[in-house]
């Protein structure tokens, strides 16, 4: 009979480690938060490309912003009536190619994408574009060595000499402006850095811009300095560390390139949305994958229900811990849980006033009850039909006064009501009211505790999205089931030893 | 500010004095050393009673039992000639739904207290306990009704109305602790430490009183009598020892609590056992049970009650040096 529990502490780790590892995987592989606010930064990015059609067959082909480590894309779409749309993938380049048999007239398509702000694991870096030296001839080549020279003078690295000729460019002195006659500045920066044997492009950038509306595609510069890239605005109006921007095209390719239409123009407008993650993850898109079959993958309804059903497990808990390591008495082991089940739905005040009114009148009634000679199952019968009797009538008191608070007090499990009208009034008879109040108060005040812990928004978030946890209250359990310490009212109860 | 330390010394203080909390109670010792199945015997007094007739363990005389709604009025016929009687629920616990009833002067029933009882209202008790009001989860139960003890005059000036009744932890086969449990004006006459009934610790070696307690806090005076508790010394002591011992045999639990009453012309009898004996036993001690619980843990058990007493006497003053 004898068996110390030798395999109960490797049931306790293993169940741990099952639910460690099933949390780590909903967070860390599933993404979702620890924390049921968290959300997620979402960039709504819509491109609208006007043009006009040469009354043929029209192609439109429209690079795609490229992939940057700092910007996941979670959705794109596009409006184009009657086009035919495919999405052409070459190397480096996404683009999306539309095509019309006819069409006259003004053309407008669009393309809308939205980017998630985080660590892009799978972009791709850029590649370092072949060093090209330019040709410049006569007075232009002077004044391009002069300006590099005096650039190179004052600059240490590559990101160094392209700040140097940004400014050079930018206050342009009479050398500049020679070189800018018949050239843009940001053109004529990439063509002295690649003299300088520096590897550099101009690429199209969009600044993401709150709430912005037609913006343009900037130019800017990319330079390579052995594996690192810098950004340069060339017109010195932004600071590429301090804004959010996106690489919109970065290989030298025309952003827009249209057969059988003229007088493209691009316009892009955008929008900045705080998007809770949980939201995200209903979305029919994130489900997939078996090993997250999740709650998420029961229709809402289920969902809902299975919210509160993954929240008994918590009260329960908080049973076992009051039990075994605090030593409070309740009527009904699990009672209090299932009371405080009752108020998540009633809201703790009503919950709590009809519970004392119904279990008052429902003793009162008891007690007229135990006059007449019943047997026992009769007995609670009635008490069932009285409990019933009281909620109708409390229901529609309250409704008559414009409580429509009263109405919820339906949600109370009838049965266990009825069961401590019961065990209450035969307590009262036998051991006074004393032990009703103490048992009683015991049975709320852990009903009370446990609304306060389960209805937690925290908490909520918690089991409901990561089951793992079920498997950390069991070991809790089985820690507390094998606790053979005192309780804490013991303390209290064998105090006259420790007293003298 | 709320600060453990205290409450850490407290739990190293109790646990260097070898006091036995709750939890250690049930884990170590009742689930170890009661087998589950063993428990219908002493949760069921009528099965404890017949299992104790038939190991000549003396017990109160069972006048009648009652199973059937339709047989209580028979039992005024098998009470017709007693001075009293008791009624109690087989699967009653802690104590309730028993009723003690008394013939008064001018041949009524009346209750310890003096309050008259009527026939119906007798007859409502048993249905109640029929229904199973007293028993745990309210299963249908059946009534048991006993011949009355008459208290040993000894205990006269220890007690106020109800029996006192000797409480022995008996742990595989040894008598670990003792404690004698006298009722008074505040417990209406009960034994029940809770209820407010003095608990009186007894030496195992000599059947003295060795400590008194009432709502767990020391006492040294009978609330209602005003008689010195320690002068306290229970008579046919080694009987008692020697009956309390036998119900391990002849239940084969391991960690009991026996219930005994002395009665004045039958000597020790059985009145109930318990697989799952309260703690208040340890504070009426002053004392606390681990440590003989486990000096005796590793003893062989002889089948001779009184090597048994020996070796729990070596043990006992080993402890004590």
């Amino acid at each position: 009979m004898a068996r110390p529990n030798t395999q109960l502490p490797y049931i306790v780790a293993l169940l741990m480690i099952i639910g460690c590892a099933l949390i780590g995987f909903r967070h860390w592989v599933s993404g979702i938060p620890f924390l049921p606010g968290a959300t997620q930064t979402i960039w709504a990015v819509e491109a609208t490309i006007e043009f006009e059609a040469d009354a043929g067959p029209i192609q439109a082909s429209f690079t795609l912003p490229s992939d940057r480590a700092k910007y996941i894309r979670v959705n794109e779409r596009t409006a184009s009536p009657g086009f035919g749309l495919r999405f052409v993938e070459d190397g480096q380049t996404r683009r999306a190619e539309w095509s019309i048999r006819e069409a006259r007239g003004k053309q407008t398509l669009y393309y809308l994408t939205e980017l998630k702000v985080a660590h892009n694991p799978e972009a791709k870096a850029p590649v370092k574009p072949e060093i090209e030296k330019p040709r410049f001839l006569g007075s232009v080549a002077t004044t391009a060595t002069a300006i590099l020279t005096a650039a190179h003078q004052t600059s240490i690295d590559n990101f160094s000499l392209a700040r140097e000729l940004i400014k050079t460019f930018k206050k342009p002195n009479e050398q500049a402006q020679l070189l800018l006659q018949k050239s843009t500045a940001s053109d004529r920066i990439v063509e002295l850095l690649m003299l300088a044997d520096v590897p550099a492009r101009e690429i199209d950038v969009l600044v993401l811009k709150d709430g912005g509306r037609k913006q343009p595609l900037r130019t800017w510069i990319q330079v390579f300095d052995g594996n690192d890239i810098a950004y340069f605005d060339p017109t010195g109006k932004y600071n590429p560390e301090q804004i959010e921007w996106l690489i919109w095209e970065q290989n030298d390719d025309a952003v827009i390139e249209l057969i059988g239409g003229h007088g493209a123009t691009i316009g892009f407008s955008m929008l900045k949305k705080q998007v809770p993650i949980i939201a995200r993850l209903q979305e029919p898109e994130n489900q997939v994958g078996l090993l997250n079959t999740s709650i998420h993958s029961l229709p809402l309804s289920e969902q809902s229900l299975f919210k509160g059903i993954l929240l008994v497990p918590m009260g329960v808990l908080l049973v076992v811990f009051m039990r075994i390591l605090i030593g409070l008495k309740t009527s009904g082991t699990f009672m209090p849980v299932l009371i405080a089940l009752a108020f998540m739905q009633t809201s703790l005040v009503t919950g709590l006033i009809g519970f004392l009114l119904i279990v008052g009148v429902g003793l009162l009634i008891r007690s007229y009850l135990s006059r007449h000679n019943l047997l026992l199952v009769a007995r609670i019968a009635l008490v069932i039909i009285s409990v019933v009797l009281i909620m109708a009538l409390f229901s529609v008191l309250s409704f008559r006064f414009g409580l429509s608070e009263g109405l919820k007090l339906t949600l109370f499990p009838m049965i266990i009501l009825s069961w401590t009208i019961e065990r209450m009034s035969i307590l009262w008879e036998e051991e006074g009211a004393k032990e009703v109040f103490r048992q009683g108060g015991g049975s709320l005040f852990v009903a009370i505790l446990g609304y306060l812990i389960m209805s937690n928004n925290w908490v909520q978030h918690l089991t409901f999205h990561f089951l793992g946890l079920q498997f950390i209250f069991m070991a809790l359990v089985l820690l507390c089931g094998s606790y053979t310490g005192y309780r804490l009212l013991e303390l209290k109860r064998f105090r006259s030893f420790t007293e003298g | 500010m709320f600060n453990p330390l205290p409450l850490y010394r407290t739990y190293k203080s109790l646990k260097q004095k070898g006091i036995m909390g709750m939890n250690c109670r049930n884990i170590r010792f009742i689930s170890r050393h009661n087998k589950r199945s063993l428990y219908p015997l002493v949760d069921d007094k009528l099965k404890t009673k017949k299992l104790a007739i038939a190991h000549n363990v003396n017990v109160p005389e069972l006048l009648s039992v009652v199973s059937e709604q339709h047989d209580i009025p028979r039992i005024f016929k098998t009470i017709e000639s007693a001075q009293g009687f008791c009624i109690k629920p087989a699967q009653g616990s802690g104590g309730k739904g028993i009723l003690v009833v008394l013939r008064s002067e001018d041949g009524s029933w009346q209750r310890t207290n003096g309050k008259v009882l009527s026939k119906p209202e007798i007859e409502r008790h048993l249905s109640n306990i029929l229904a199973g009001i007293f028993s745990l989860g309210g299963k249908s139960d059946v009534a048991i009704v006993e011949e009355l003890i008459q208290v040993d005059p000894i205990f006269q000036a220890f007690t106020h109305q109800g029996v006192p009744d000797l409480r022995i932890i008996i742990f595989r086969g040894f008598p670990v602790m003792a404690m004698m449990r006298l009722s008074c004006n505040e417990s209406k006459g009960k034994a029940n430490l809770h209820q407010g009934a003095v608990g009186v610790g007894i030496d195992i070696l000599s059947g003295r009183a060795v400590n008194a307690v009432q709502h767990g806090n020391p006492v040294t005076i009978h609330p209602d009598t005003q008689q010195p508790l320690i002068d306290l010394v229970v008579p046919q002591w080694q009987d008692m020892l020697h009956l309390a011992c036998a119900c391990y045999d002849m239940t084969g639990l391991g960690y009991l609590g026996v219930d005994i009453v002395l009665d004045k012309v039958k000597g020790p009898l059985l009145l109930e056992l318990n697989a799952r004996p309260g703690l208040a036993i340890q504070v009426a001690n002053n004392s606390g049970l681990l440590p003989r619980l486990s000096a005796v843990e590793t003893i062989n058990t002889p089948q001779d009650i009184n090597a048994r007493l020996d070796i729990m006497r070596d043990v006992l003053q080993r402890i004590s040096h």
